[in-house]
């Protein structure tokens, strides 16, 4: 019965969408403001990857409200699981030495990748939240790797509070200094396909990278710890 | 054909949003619930990407040799899938720790034997 009305209920949705999605063609420009990034964003900016610019100076305020939500979501996750009885230090078995010095020979070597991955937001694929998600999947290696080893939960809400307070900080001083809108830019742009170009792009880019990775890497910290 | 070939990330992404909707509608084990969560949240973002995506184009990044820009496509909704792809995660680890909680009151994940969740 259950499952008859489910099913009655998405081909209901199904058609409607259906009949919606046939007057949209596919596969032609659609918004002109894309088509103003495009053309305008390069020299605006001073970024050469459009979606960069578009995601920290055209659309920055709304980035700040979706790493808000990020935050929002780990402080949940870390009220939702604050557990009320006393942890007992178990004894953690641990790892073989192939898989431990394995694991310690890739970690720097997957943070430096991030971190690449990071300052060089504006000029190729990749940025803060990337290059965050690599460096949180670092610190799982060493979680699952290296048992028992781990950052702790002060660290990483020390790192993502700095992140966000950069971030904050880089647009009120964009208000005062720079122009008359939030996260407007205040420092040189630079060459263009530089590194140090595109005025405050590349700071708040590291911010959200330091934010992105320290939030991830406390969330899987924190999963781990309660399987454990 | 024609329509296959003009409608087919439409079609694909619509597919993983509806059997998403079907896992959380039909299935009682909670992970299972958490898994169709996931399902539709890739669904959605293919569906905003593909509504950006213009024929023959490529990534909206500027290139020394400098292609075209009539040939890129539409980078506002690659910015917003961007930052929802990195949300989703965070999401689904607040969801999984709701679903470890449950399990520690009720002891069961299957939502049948939860009066508070059947229906």
């Amino acid at each position: 019965m259950r499952r008859v009305i489910s099913v009655i209920l998405l081909l209901i949705v199904a058609l409607g969408i259906t009949l919606c999605l046939l007057h949209i063609p596919f596969g032609v420009p659609k918004t002109k403001v894309g088509e103003h990034y495009l053309q305008k964003g390069k020299q605006e900016t001073g970024a050469t990857n459009i979606v960069t610019s578009v995601v920290v100076n055209y659309r920055g305020f709304d980035t700040l409200g979706e790493v808000t939500v990020l935050f929002v979501s780990a402080i949940g996750l870390s009220a939702v699981l604050a557990s009320r009885r006393k942890k007992t230090a178990k004894e953690v078995e641990p790892a073989s030495l192939v898989l431990f010095s394995g694991c310690r020979f890739l970690f720097p070597l997957i943070l430096f990748l991030g971190a690449y991955i990071i300052v060089h937001g504006h000029l190729t694929p990749g940025g803060g939240f990337q290059g965050g998600a690599v460096i949180a999947s670092a610190f799982l290696l060493i979680y699952l790797g290296c048992r028992g080893r781990g950052v702790s939960e002060t660290k990483t809400k020390v790192t993502e509070s700095l992140g966000g307070l950069v971030f904050v900080i880089v647009g009120l001083t964009g208000l005062a200094v720079g122009g008359h809108y939030f996260l407007s830019n205040f420092l040189p742009k630079g060459t263009l396909f530089s590194l140090f170009s595109a005025g405050i792009i590349p700071i708040i880019y590291i911010a959200i990278g330091f934010k992105v990775g320290s939030e991830l890497a406390g969330i899987i910290g924190k999963l781990i710890e309660e399987s454990e | 054909m024609n329509f296959l070939n003009s409608y087919i990330y439409y079609i694909g992404a619509f597919g993983l949003i509806f059997i998403g909707l079907y896992i959380i509608l039909i299935k009682r084990n909670l992970i299972k619930v958490i898994i169709g969560l996931s399902i539709l949240d890739t669904g959605i973002n293919l569906f905003l990407i593909a509504i950006g995506y213009i024929k023959g184009g490529t990534a909206p990044i500027f290139e020394k040799s400098g292609i075209k820009i009539g040939r890129m496509v539409d980078p506002v909704p690659q910015a917003l899938v961007l930052t929802a792809i990195v949300i989703g995660v965070a999401v689904l680890a607040l969801a999984l720790s709701l679903a470890i909680r449950l399990y520690h009151h009720y002891g069961t994940l299957n939502l049948r034997k939860i009066r508070e969740q059947k229906w």
